[in-house]
């Protein structure tokens, strides 16, 4: 790193931090310090190559509130945090949103299993988008090749590959479902993942303490967990993130399909239903009578998966 | 409180530390020995650290294995103080009155055991104070596993404290004051039912998973439980009784096999009972089973070891049914490893791991731990033994020096 970026990273960070309290201040100072010696024993002994700053915002970082205790002040510093923190390890920027659901809406979503040919662009644009691990090849959605008189994907073929499509087969994609009464969400022993008011399920990562009673609780199969340090090759690295969407995640946390929150709180369609080329794929709010999905729900014969559980997803399926 | 001055906590203290670590070359060695398997699975699990749980042998298909097997099967162990407690406080039973102490001390060992393999099974072990009330967030009472938190460290504070009050009053020759302790005796017992209860409804609460669904898998957690567990605190009693000057009474083994068959037998019919509800209708929620017992798709990594835990549990407890030896300690100790071994296997592997497989998307992969995780996995087990050793050893010692002063 040349050292005119550094003076400005650090002014800016100071001018972040000059903003609160003299006792911050003073934790700092004291943080910096104690940082050092855990962070030592933690990445054996290798102190030299993190500089102090990012020692020091690691240590706050640790010492953060669950996101939804934060007041709103709390939440901009995070994100301000963080997002310094990515320009020392990387020197890149991104931008890291902590925008909050809009007034009356409700997400919702449709899978046209009709026209769906299992070309998982929908797959690809999802990795892309939301920053996935490529080393694990993390996928939140997956597209399943079914054979007719079939309806329930855990009969499908989840791992084809070949050319498709393939005469007299459908396909169905699965992803988090966003259930109304999501299993996951009752299990989490920290509340550190939760539905929104846009209902849209999230983890804040930085609450998640790994335990994986969530994954044992989904019936759907709609969580995913960073067993190793995630990978994505810098100039890979969606820059526009949300805090409760694709920022990086770290090892050890929970994941999962967010509806692409830093796209769709902004009015956007979701990557996997932007990049589908065949259409099948339809997002919209729940809440507006005018919108598609309301359309797809009134008019076409739809279904849900495992409906005798009681989850209520906000996903449905739907034949033309 | 003390009556002498020259006693009082700080000569407690240093007498217990010296009667926990004193002994023979065989002792020594026997230390030594379990101090290497903990120095080993230290070593391992700071290598699981830094590379993350990635190399451990789970996926998000089997996303538990073998730790939280482990936790689940000495939540029962844990159990096994209740089988001695009710008889000798309640039934005021003199002979297992005598013995109740070690079961507490075992008891102590299982409960380290279960917190120490949860937390070897945590992303972000450094995270643990998010967990932690009021510090933390605390999903207070929509979790399940934070009731299990609560039950499981009440039941490690009971099990501690109870026996401690009653050895420090001892130490300084007093009879311990009943009421100051027989309430929290009371409370450990329905405690101790609570921790099973409540781990199994970690897992009966899920309908995600149908093979853990079932209204049986804490009642048949308690059975298995209170089989399994005076099986442990019986091969603790026949080390003592072999290498102690701790009297040990054969009385003592007369009660502990009576309680072992019973529970074993109960379980043993509700086994039966899982079973046939399994395989007379084979259902979709029939596939875990099928995998385990007979395997699925070519998977069957879990085949040999459920029918051995089968063959062992049947095994253990038909010798412990028919004694022809009239509580001989070596024939009751193949007994016990025998009805533990089994036990073991089935409540740990054979209840966790299936639960996963099929995945909710009909995956079938198979689990096996690797080499790393079985290491930290010993080095958890060394801990709780050297934890039990460390507790009996000055235990027993003032028991002894009470007996004598009280002669």
């Amino acid at each position: 790193m040349n050292s005119s970026t550094k003076e400005e990273g650090q002014m800016k960070t100071k001018e972040i931090l000059e903003t609160k309290s003299s006792r911050r201040a003073f934790m700092k100072k004291l943080s910096i310090a104690a940082a050092a010696g855990s962070a030592g024993l933690v990445t054996g002994g290798c102190v030299s190559l993190e500089s102090s700053e990012e020692m020091g915002l690691k240590w706050e970082e640790y010492f953060k509130k669950n996101y939804r205790l934060m007041t709103q002040e709390e939440k901009d510093e995070t994100v301000a945090r963080l997002e310094r923190l990515f320009k020392l390890q990387h020197n890149e920027n991104v931008q890291i949103s902590n925008q909050e659901p809009q007034e009356n809406v409700l997400f919702g979503y449709a899978f046209n299993i009709s026209r769906c040919k299992g070309y998982m662009d929908c797959v690809e644009a999802c990795v892309q988008e939301n920053n996935l691990d490529r080393k694990a090849k993390t996928q939140y959605i997956r597209i399943f090749e079914m054979e007719p008189g079939q309806l329930d994907p855990t009969s499908g073929d989840g791992k084809y590959h070949h050319e498709v499509p393939v005469e007299n087969k459908f396909y169905m994609g699965v992803q988090c479902y966003h259930c109304e009464n999501a299993p996951c969400t009752k299990a989490c022993p920290t509340k550190a993942t939760w539905r929104e008011p846009d209902g849209i399920i999230v983890v804040d990562y930085d609450w998640c303490i790994g335990c994986r009673y969530c994954l044992a609780a989904c019936p759907y199969w709609g969580r995913r967990f960073n067993w190793g340090e995630p990978e994505v090759a810098e100039e890979e690295i969606t820059k526009k993130q949300h805090y409760l969407g694709n920022r990086m995640r770290m090892k050890g946390v929970m994941e999962k399909c967010t509806f692409c929150i830093q796209r769709t709180r902004q009015g956007k369609l979701p990557a996997c239903a932007e990049a589908c080329p065949t259409g099948s794929r339809v997002f919209g709010n729940l809440l507006d009578p005018n919108s598609e999905i309301r359309y797809v729900l009134k008019h076409k014969k739809v279904f849900r998966f495992k409906e005798e559980l009681g989850t209520d997803p906000k996903f449905w399926y739907f034949i033309d | 409180m003390t009556t002498n001055p020259q006693k009082g906590i700080s000569a407690f203290v240093s007498d217990c530390m010296r009667w926990a670590l004193s002994g023979g070359i065989g002792f020594k060695i026997y230390l030594v020995a379990l101090l290497t398997v903990i120095g080993v699975g230290a070593f391992a699990y700071i290598k699981q650290f830094q590379e993350g749980l990635i190399i451990t042998g789970m996926s998000d298909i089997v996303s538990w294995g073998l730790y939280i097997s482990n936790f689940t099967f000495f939540v029962g162990v844990a159990a096994a103080a209740v089988m001695l407690i009710v008889p000798a406080y309640i039934l005021k039973d003199k002979d297992l009155h005598e013995v109740v102490i070690i079961g507490e001390c075992v008891a102590v060992g299982a409960l380290i055991m279960c917190l120490m393999f949860i937390t070897m099974d945590m992303g972000g072990p450094f995270k643990v104070w998010h967990m932690m009330p009021i510090i933390g967030l605390f999903n207070w009472p929509s979790s399940i596993l934070t009731w299990d938190v609560l039950v499981l460290n009440g039941y490690l504070a009971l099990n501690s404290l109870v026996p401690l009050y009653i050895l420090y009053c001892n130490y300084h020759n007093r009879a311990p004051v009943g009421w100051k302790y027989k309430p929290f005796v009371f409370l450990s017992i329905f405690w101790a039912v609570s921790i099973h209860m409540t781990t199994a409804f970690l897992y009966q609460g899920l309908p995600a998973r149908p093979f853990w669904n079932n209204p049986l898998l804490g009642p048949r957690f308690l059975a298995s439980a209170f089989a399994a567990g005076p099986a442990v605190i019986m091969m603790v009693l026949i080390v003592i009784k072999q290498k102690t000057q701790y009297p040990v009474d054969i009385q003592i083994f007369f009660k502990l096999k009576r309680i072992i068959v019973v529970s074993a037998i109960i379980n043993l019919l509700m086994l039966f009972s899982e079973i046939f509800k399994e395989f007379y209708t084979f259902t979709h929620h029939s596939l875990s089973a099928q995998y385990l017992f007979f395997g699925l798709d070519g998977h069957d990594s879990l085949v040999p070891w459920i029918w051995t835990a089968i063959g062992l549990n049947i095994l253990g407890t038909l010798l412990f049914s028919f004694d022809p030896t009239k509580c001989n300690p070596r024939y009751l100790m193949v007994a016990a490893i025998s009805l533990f071994t089994g036990i073991w296997i089935e409540k740990g592997f054979g209840l966790i791991i299936p639960g996963f497989i099929p995945s909710p998307m009909g995956e079938v992969v198979d689990y096996s731990p690797t080499t790393n995780e079985i290491l930290i996995t010993l080095g958890v087990l060394a801990t709780g033994i050297l934890v039990v050793t460390l507790l009996i050893k000055p235990a027993l010692a003032i028991l002894i020096k009470f007996k004598k002063a009280t002669a």
